[in-house]
């Protein structure tokens, strides 16, 4: 069996061993309920006290303003509707509840949308440019007086592009002062939580969803920050765990292992720019070697992450590009989808101005804290052979 | 799988005597399968196909050509989505629609040359 390289980690990430070393003892011997009052209960609470206080010093927040999930999709859940709720009762009779997002959200985010417009909720959908990015005029224009809640992601999990964060918490900010009506402010920032500021004063956002293990911590652990005073009512119910907001007995050695990935992300220029050179080198391979290959995404180094790129490649469908790059051992992935019943094409990139088939022909790279210079090396050796073979196949 | 991986059928056929095709750019798979036809028993003497699609549609591809060389036109319209995906060892159910676009390429392909004659 030949060495696999993973390429994939938009997708997640490997355990980080030193996190996994401080999750141990709460997957053995320290199993106590964090509710129960006896010695065994009271060092599970004291974990996850703990942990509460390290996240409130990486968000910049009070730890009382900390939740725990079972996952980000979890978090964004309970942001989305939690909020909606709580304004909903606030509501005179036949008042709409009114929201902005984007075309590109995670399903995590869009799916809530599209099923609480079953429910009368008039969803904006804010379209995006060829980078990926949304115009800030466009958001201006849909604010209304009567908006109540704005949901934009951080950084986009399919082409890495970044959202300007920073000046839409500013813009509703301003408003948020003069109106009486407030907005609340939620973005979703699983994608950016290793290399982009999360500071939530700075940014000005209400809540913010992060997520485990995207962090090289483990899976089944996410967190949503939410601004003390922010109105939210829970949606799992059945006991007071995470400030009411939440029922559902702890995962303590969860929430010790995401403290533990926190605590290692170092948003380092050096970190940065070491991660760009690789992104780099694989750019100028795949560009020089595969013609007909074309990048999706910002052109701008600021506007997008350093890990992310995708990539169409004209005459070669997503899906068996990758499983005949996992057959030569390689791990990456594709926005078409052919598996769905719909067989739609990723709504990222169709949102993107793509046409179906480039948005088909799509494949995304994301790098990691373990890719060296080697894997990207023998990734460019092999993807052109592999298209080459695809395109005959085609006849394109 | 060896059906994705190493093809058999893939290509042109420069003087093919009928083109059928199907699939639509939406769904990501676009195939043309190329058929020779004796004139005199209307057996379908070589196929070959150009698929731009997933790892099935390509499986699919490869499959139908394998079952309709040799067959008279008559009995290549009988093959169904169902024959393609159990020679292929049953197709997972989201992927069913990939041999019901090979079955109809070369149904289109069997149709125009009846048009044809």
């Amino acid at each position: 069996m030949k060495k696999k390289i993973y390429l994939d980690f938009a997708a997640t990430t490997p355990l980080d061993k030193s996190v996994l070393k401080k999750m141990m003892p709460y997957l053995e011997n320290k199993f106590g309920n964090a509710s129960s009052i006896h010695k065994f209960g009271q060092e599970a609470s004291e974990a996850i006290d703990e942990t509460r206080t390290k996240m409130a010093k990486f968000l910049n927040c009070k730890p009382t303003e900390i939740v725990f999930t079972g996952s980000a999709s979890e978090s964004n859940n309970l942001a989305i509707r939690g909020v909606i709720k709580a304004i909903r009762r606030k509501k005179q009779a036949g008042e709409k509840i009114q929201v902005i997002t984007t075309k590109i959200e995670h399903k995590a985010v869009l799916e809530v949308f599209k099923d609480l417009e079953k429910e009368g909720v008039k969803v904006v959908y804010l379209p995006v440019g060829t980078d990926g990015i949304i115009n800030i005029d466009d958001l201006r224009a849909e604010i209304t007086p009567e908006t109540d809640l704005i949901s934009i992601m951080y950084a986009n999990n399919e082409v890495g592009s970044i959202q300007p964060i920073k000046k839409i918490g500013k813009i509703i900010s301003e408003i948020n002062k003069i109106e009486q009506h407030p907005i609340y402010f939620h973005t979703d920032a699983v994608q950016a939580a290793n290399w982009l500021d999360l500071d939530v004063n700075s940014l000005g956002v209400h809540l913010l969803t992060l997520s485990g293990h995207k962090i090289y911590g483990p899976k089944g652990v996410g967190i949503l920050y939410v601004k003390e005073g922010i109105p939210i009512m829970p949606i799992i119910l059945g006991g007071s765990h995470e400030w009411g907001l939440r029922a559902g007995t702890e995962n303590v050695a969860g929430i010790v292992g995401m403290g533990a990935a926190i605590s290692q992300i170092k948003h380092t220029k050096t970190n940065t720019l070491s991660m760009l050179k690789l992104k780099e080198k694989l750019i100028k391979g795949i560009l020089t070697n595969v013609r007909g290959s074309k990048i999706n995404g910002p052109l701008k180094t600021d506007d997008q992450l350093p890990n992310i790129v995708n990539f169409s490649f004209l005459g070669v469908e997503g899906e068996s590009l990758v499983i005949t790059l996992d057959e030569a051992g390689f791990a990456v992935s594709t926005g078409s989808a052919c598996t769905s019943t719909a067989l739609m094409p990723s709504h990222v990139l169709i949102a993107m101005g793509l046409t179906d088939l480039n948005a088909h022909s799509s494949l995304r790279i994301s790098l990691g804290k373990y890719t060296t210079i080697k894997e990207i090396d023998l990734f460019i050796k092999i993807l052109p052979k592999v298209i080459e073979k695809l395109r005959r196949i085609s006849g394109r | 799988m060896e059906h994705f991986t190493n093809p058999k059928f893939f290509g042109k056929i420069k003087d093919a005597d009928v083109i059928g095709k199907a699939g639509n750019p939406r769904c990501g798979d676009l195939l043309t399968l190329y058929l020779k036809i004796n004139p005199k028993n209307k057996t379908i003497t070589d196929i070959k196909f150009e698929t731009l699609g997933c790892a099935s549609a390509i499986a699919s591809s490869d499959m139908i050509c394998k079952i309709a060389k040799g067959k008279t036109m008559e009995e290549a319209l009988k093959i169904g989505f169902q024959d393609v995906s159990n020679r292929l060892g049953t197709l997972p159910p989201l992927k069913i629609h990939c041999a019901q676009l090979v079955t109809e390429a070369l149904k289109d392909a069997i149709n125009k040359n009846l048009l044809n004659a």
